[in-house]
């Protein structure tokens, strides 16, 4: 077994997911098949191989710093659970 | 034949011919999916009423003899993870079920530009993570071909509206094979582009280093239309290549007389199932007798990719998935007792099973101690992949293979083992992980009437080549012609 029910807890933890007992016991199962799969990566040697992240050449793109339009804030409120004067609104942050 | 069983190129002419008006077609349209769509469960939202008034506007262009665009009158159906202004984009979650984007993605914009109608936003493996369109918030599609099985996933909902005919032709994405699998389940066309060929804006975040828009259609002349509106560079995403889009139509006749075609050793050596394995033969033998050259190539990381893909994706997907907090949009908890417990709340109630299990495994990877074990080694391997195809590239001009090592398989059949699922992508995945072109056509039938897909890999940018590879071997054979018994749903 490569990963246990702790170690359960503390990745949804940093997913800021909640599980209850049963959904615990379900993902230690799915997740540790999915590893014991994932395991076979180590049967390769890659000691010289480069990690690669992305395909294609990729280099910074500058633009023009020159104002542009953007979505006006009353359609990207639109969207929200809570708002007030003009900003996003949630529950008190510090205690 | 009825009218919306052509293809748009077809549809197109007569629409400029004024032998039909787009308002007409629209309408025949609807009236069909309305007859079939609940048997079929392919939409989460439909655009009827925009979609009558783009085709009024679009009838007045061409009664005023105006320019129309590309795509004039042609109805097209979306994938419901890219932004429509205006238009519900739900991601088929919960968390997004009231989520009404104030933009449009890159590729929208392309299609109204073009005078496409968009018919309604297609159904899909939340956040599109799966391979059957099964893990839906809201619904489960059904394959027109059988309606028992899967459509495939994650764009199960846009392959199984162009098999049904409720559009001519559709948007998806891919992440591991999500738009060439179904396609191939469903018995349609589907290109997955380049990496960076077609904008990702207002395309929702999935792997970003993986992700792409790609097309479902019902022949390759459709798809070469559709791919030519979608691609070129665009500044809000930094990944699209700033280089020119060809006409991918021009040349697409000129067969494959002297091509070189590799077969990887690899995929064959598998055992799959019987009927597409004697569908792919088959179709090589049509290749050879066009007067390509078949050879042997080797991709010996292949085995590997399947489990690269499941790191780099799920990873990429946790930190985009952060977003959903119940902040700026979509789902939040009633009632929260303070901020962590509103962004708990929110995430546990709001994603599904396989979406928490993917966050979760990519956090894990990404974790502390565990980073080079996962994510470092992944990255690794993934660029023995890539450099698998540079070799091969080398020796062929394209690569075929199955698209999915089974037809459409039972619903429910796969639900209960995420591991099995995962391997449907065999095939699809690679592609991805090396960011070249694929497109998958269909080639057979299986014993039980269930479509069959074959699949051809290009290099990078060269979707040019790849459409004339498929279009050689659709022009000889008529299975992209077949059409499923729809039945009209009871009352």
């Amino acid at each position: 077994m490569m990963i246990d029910k702790d170690e359960v807890e503390y990745i949804a933890n940093l997913s800021r997911i909640s599980l209850n007992e049963r959904e615990k016991d379900m993902f230690v199962h799915q997740l540790n098949d999915i590893l014991s799969y994932i395991e076979k990566l180590n049967t390769l040697d890659t000691k010289n191989v480069k990690p690669m992240a992305y395909i294609l050449k990729v280099s910074n793109v500058f633009r023009e710093d020159k104002l542009e339009t953007s979505i006006p804030i009353q359609d990207v409120l639109i969207n929200a659970p809570s708002t007030k004067s003009g900003f996003f609104k949630v529950p008190k942050v510090i205690e | 034949m009825r009218l919306f069983e052509t293809s748009a190129i077809q549809i197109k002419n007569k629409i400029l011919s004024k032998e039909i008006r787009a308002t007409d077609f629209i309408k025949i349209v609807f009236d069909h999916i309305k007859n079939v769509e609940p048997n079929i469960q392919s939409f989460i939202t439909l655009n009827e009423d925009e979609a009558i008034k783009k085709a009024i506007e679009v009838d007045k262009k061409i009664e005023n003899s105006e320019n129309v665009g590309a795509l004039a009158g042609i109805p097209v159906a979306v994938k419901d993870n890219i932004c429509t202004k205006n238009l519900y984009t739900t991601c088929a979650s919960n968390i997004l079920k009231t989520f009404i984007p104030p933009y449009d993605a890159f590729v929208i914009k392309r299609l109204k530009e073009e005078d496409a109608i968009i018919v309604g936003k297609t159904n899909l493996d939340e956040f599109a993570m799966g391979s059957s369109t099964e893990n839906s918030a809201y619904k489960i599609t059904r394959n027109p071909w059988n309606l028992e099985c899967v459509p495939g996933g994650s764009s199960g909902g846009s392959a199984a509206a162009v098999a049904a005919d409720f559009s001519l032709m559709a948007l998806g994405s891919e992440t591991g094979g999500s738009v060439r699998q179904p396609a191939s389940l469903c018995g349609v066309v589907g290109i997955k582009p380049t990496y960076g060929r077609v904008s990702r804006y207002g395309l929702v975040a999935f792997g970003s280093s993986l992700d792409q828009v790609g097309t479902l259609s019902k022949d390759v002349r459709d798809a070469a239309l559709l791919l030519r509106v979608i691609a070129g560079y665009d500044l809000h995403d930094t990944t699209s290549a700033n280089i020119a889009v060809p006409d991918y139509l021009d040349t697409i006749d000129s067969g494959v007389k002297g091509l070189r075609i590799g077969i990887p050793k690899e995929y064959f050596a598998v055992s799959f199932n019987d009927d597409v394995c004697k569908a792919l033969k088959d179709a090589l033998k049509i290749y050879e007798r066009l007067g390509a050259q078949v050879v042997d190539i080797s991709l010996p990381h292949t085995e590997y990719a399947v489990a690269v893909y499941y790191i780099i994706a799920n990873a990429e997907a946790s930190s985009n998935l952060a977003r959903y907090d119940g902040v700026r949009y979509g789902y939040r908890t009633f009632k929260p007792n303070g901020i962590m417990d509103m962004y708990y709340r929110t995430r546990s109630e709001g994603f599904g099973n396989e979406v928490k299990r993917r966050i979760m495994l990519g956090n894990y990877a990404l974790s502390s101690g565990y980073y080079d074990a996962y994510y470092l080694k992944a990255s690794k391997v993934r660029n023995l992949i890539k450099i698998d195809f540079d070799i091969a590239f080398e020796k062929v001009d394209c690569i075929i293979c199955p698209t999915s090592p089974v037809p459409a398989f039972k619903i429910g059949e796969r639900a209960n083992n995420p591991l099995e699922m995962y391997l449907s992508d065999i095939y699809t995945i690679p592609a991805n992980l090396a960011g070249i072109p694929g497109i998958s056509i269909p080639c057979g039938f299986s014993k039980d009437g269930l479509p069959i897909g074959m699949q051809i890999l290009g290099k990078h940018f060269e979707e040019k080549k790849l459409l004339q590879i498929a279009y050689a071997f659709e022009r000889e054979t008529d299975f992209h012609l077949k059409k499923p018994a729809l039945k009209i749903s009871p009352v």
